[in-house]
């Protein structure tokens, strides 16, 4: 049982806690700094269903979340849809369209499979600076009168911070509750050894492009959501493909496999970026830092902090999974 | 129809430069089982390296191939002792992950020093005028010189004790360390030839076209494409379907915008990979 978990509670108060800090004192400046790392926490533990799960390296996954911002807007601006129901449209869309990719590129075990989804940033990036529909390379931009069905921009930006909140709190749900599944088993048989698995009666095409589809949903939800917050979308930002390596990054630092981790590596990343941006000397040099922070975590301590955390304290497996 | 024609062999002259990015992957690839996500930073140093030395020497760009291969080379031998010596033999997902941090901080210096705008190698061989063509000396040197580098690298491999040993590690790693070949020395030169082979064409195509710090990504994801049309751990095949990789894009380029490119390639390889799985999916598994 889910409501068994202690986690699954400790994520309530998680979402509970980044609703009520920034509400307390009217702060919008914590609020913008929050909605970063909910996003990134949103963006790793979503990552961490294919890599720490499944044991496939996706590079591209920012694709979900660039692609779920420009059917959001499109449906917003062009066809004047309300934002609920255009960033819900949005998820289903990427998550069907990640299932039709999925059940083509997923025969493709390992290696294979992370090259090709290098190869579907870099085509879907290249379709949507050609698409003429969205604007082509220029993008485009959210109609002030968007905002107004949402009581204004003022409130619209409140109502946005609360829905990636929500995002964020169904992504670490969906996380433990695939962890506790059967489904979520298969998936880990998968990593393991996919031909044992196969053997086993795993049906491992149709499971990788679930979890694959599934991975997909509730990043390009919040995608809507953070371009509709943001008032544009062009290419370059939408598919920024820096922001997908640092994906990769936070999840390996937190701990890969694990919920908590996903979510304590986005946010311990979050912060040491939004440090290195900040300060004059380093901002140049974030980069440098992330890579030496990926290599180092890889070659000592591939478990991340999580992993590390079990080892101090084995018994803190029980509470954080 | 002589434009197409014209396009055509363009696009042959620069698909050899192509195929010597892809020959380096494809070695690597081949011989220690290890993708190497360095590939297109290390394109990208070469177009920088190959910068830095024509404004210093101020010679013909294309003896400055030398100088930009050796420093490929010692390159290269950092690389494998900073992120692929500890990844051999472990699962896939380290060395993906141990490359690409690699890769994520040679870009990081890169843009911290030359920032992302794009620079050029203002140097320029007369060319051939054909008609209403004119093909340039700087694509046809180019691509004399790529296949040059390949010919001595075939001779290395089969004409020489050392190019054996590599050929014997990439056979069967246990049987060659049975025969007293030292398979980490083996793998460290394999893996530093592989680098210079993208440096060296990161150097040519900087005398081609303007490049940024990023540029290096484009040419790795063709020589992904290139490698896998090849089939794995086979550097002249590799070669080869660079070659056909130019011509396809001269061949398709005169009717369709050049951002299209990326779109195309990635399709050919899906289709590849999945019309063709059954050898390659053997070795991936291996």
């Amino acid at each position: 049982m889910i409501l068994r978990r202690p986690l699954f509670w400790l994520i309530l108060v998680l979402a509970a806690l980044f609703v009520w800090l920034p509400l307390r004192s009217n702060n919008v400046a914590l609020r913008e700094d929050l909605i970063l790392v909910a996003v990134a926490i949103i963006l790793t533990s979503n990552l961490n269903l294919m890599i720490g799960y499944t044991g496939y390296v996706n590079f591209g996954h920012i694709v979900f979340y660039g692609l779920g911002g420009y059917v959001g807007v499109y449906l917003m601006t062009v066809r004047s849809w309300h934002l609920i129901p255009a960033a819900l449209t949005s998820g289903v869309v990427v998550s069907l369209l990640a299932l039709l990719f999925g059940l083509g590129i997923l025969r493709l075990r390992g290696a294979y499979f992370a090259l090709a989804t290098i190869g579907v940033l870099v085509a879907v990036q290249a379709f949507v600076s050609n698409f003429e529909s969205w604007g082509r390379s220029t993008g485009m931009y959210v109609s002030f009168e968007s905002y107004a069905p949402l009581g204004g921009p003022k409130h619209a930006l409140w109502t946005t911070y609360y829905l990636i909140i929500a995002i964020m709190a169904l992504s670490l749900l969906l996380s433990l509750g695939i962890k506790l599944s059967k489904f979520g088993l298969g998936l880990f048989a998968i990593r393991e050894d996919e031909d044992a698995a196969i053997v086993l009666g795993v049906n491992a095409t149709v499971f990788k492009a679930i979890i694959y589809s599934v991975s997909a949903f509730l990043p390009a939800v919040a995608g809507s959501l953070m371009f509709f917050k943001n008032g544009m979308i062009d290419p370059s930002i939408a598919f920024e493909y820096m922001l997908s390596l640092e994906g990769i990054v936070m999840l390996m630092l937190g701990g890969q496999g694990t919920v908590a981790g996903a979510a304590l590596g986005a946010g311990l990343y979050e912060r040491l970026r939004s440090y290195l941006l900040t300060s004059p000397r380093l901002s140049e040099f974030h980069l440098v830092i992330a890579g030496a922070l990926l290599l180092l975590v890889v070659r000592f301590a591939p478990g991340g902090v999580i992993g590390w955390l079990y080892r101090l304290l084995p018994r803190s497996h029980e509470v954080i999974e | 129809m002589s434009g197409i024609l014209a396009s055509m062999i363009d696009g042959l002259l620069i698909g050899s430069v192509y195929g010597l990015a892809a020959m380096g992957l494809s070695l690597i690839w081949g011989v220690m089982d290890v993708i190497n996500l360095t590939h297109g930073s290390m394109i990208a140093l070469g177009m920088f390296g190959m910068y830095m030395l024509f404004h210093a020497l101020a010679v013909n760009a294309y003896i400055l191939l030398v100088p930009a291969i050796i420093g490929g080379l010692i390159l290269g031998t950092i690389v494998y002792w900073l992120s692929v010596n500890w990844v051999i033999d472990r699962p896939i997902l380290m060395s993906l992950l141990s490359t690409f941090a690699v890769n994520m901080m040679v870009i990081g210096i890169g843009t911290a020093i030359w920032s992302t705008s794009p620079y050029n190698v203002n140097f320029s061989l007369p060319g051939i005028t054909v008609g209403a063509y004119t093909f340039t000396g700087n694509h046809m040197a180019a691509a004399v010189s790529a296949f040059v580098i390949a010919l001595l690298l075939q001779f290395f491999l089969y004409r020489t004790r050392a190019g054996k040993a590599i050929r014997a590690v990439a056979d069967n790693r246990d049987a060659a360390e049975l025969m007293g070949i030292s398979s980490t020395r083996v793998l460290m030169v394999a893996f530093a030839i592989g680098i210079a082979l993208a440096v060296a064409s990161g150097a040519l195509v900087s005398t081609l076209f303007p490049f940024t710090i990023l540029s290096g990504s484009t040419y790795q994801l063709k020589s992904f494409v290139v490698t896998v049309l090849a089939g794995l751990g086979k550097p002249f095949g590799a070669l080869l379907a660079g070659v056909l990789l130019g011509l396809l894009e001269g061949a398709v380029s005169p009717f369709i915008a050049v951002s299209w490119i990326p779109l195309i390639e990635f399709g050919l390889f899906v289709v590849v990979l999945i019309v063709f799985p059954r050898g390659i999916f053997g070795r991936a598994t291996a």
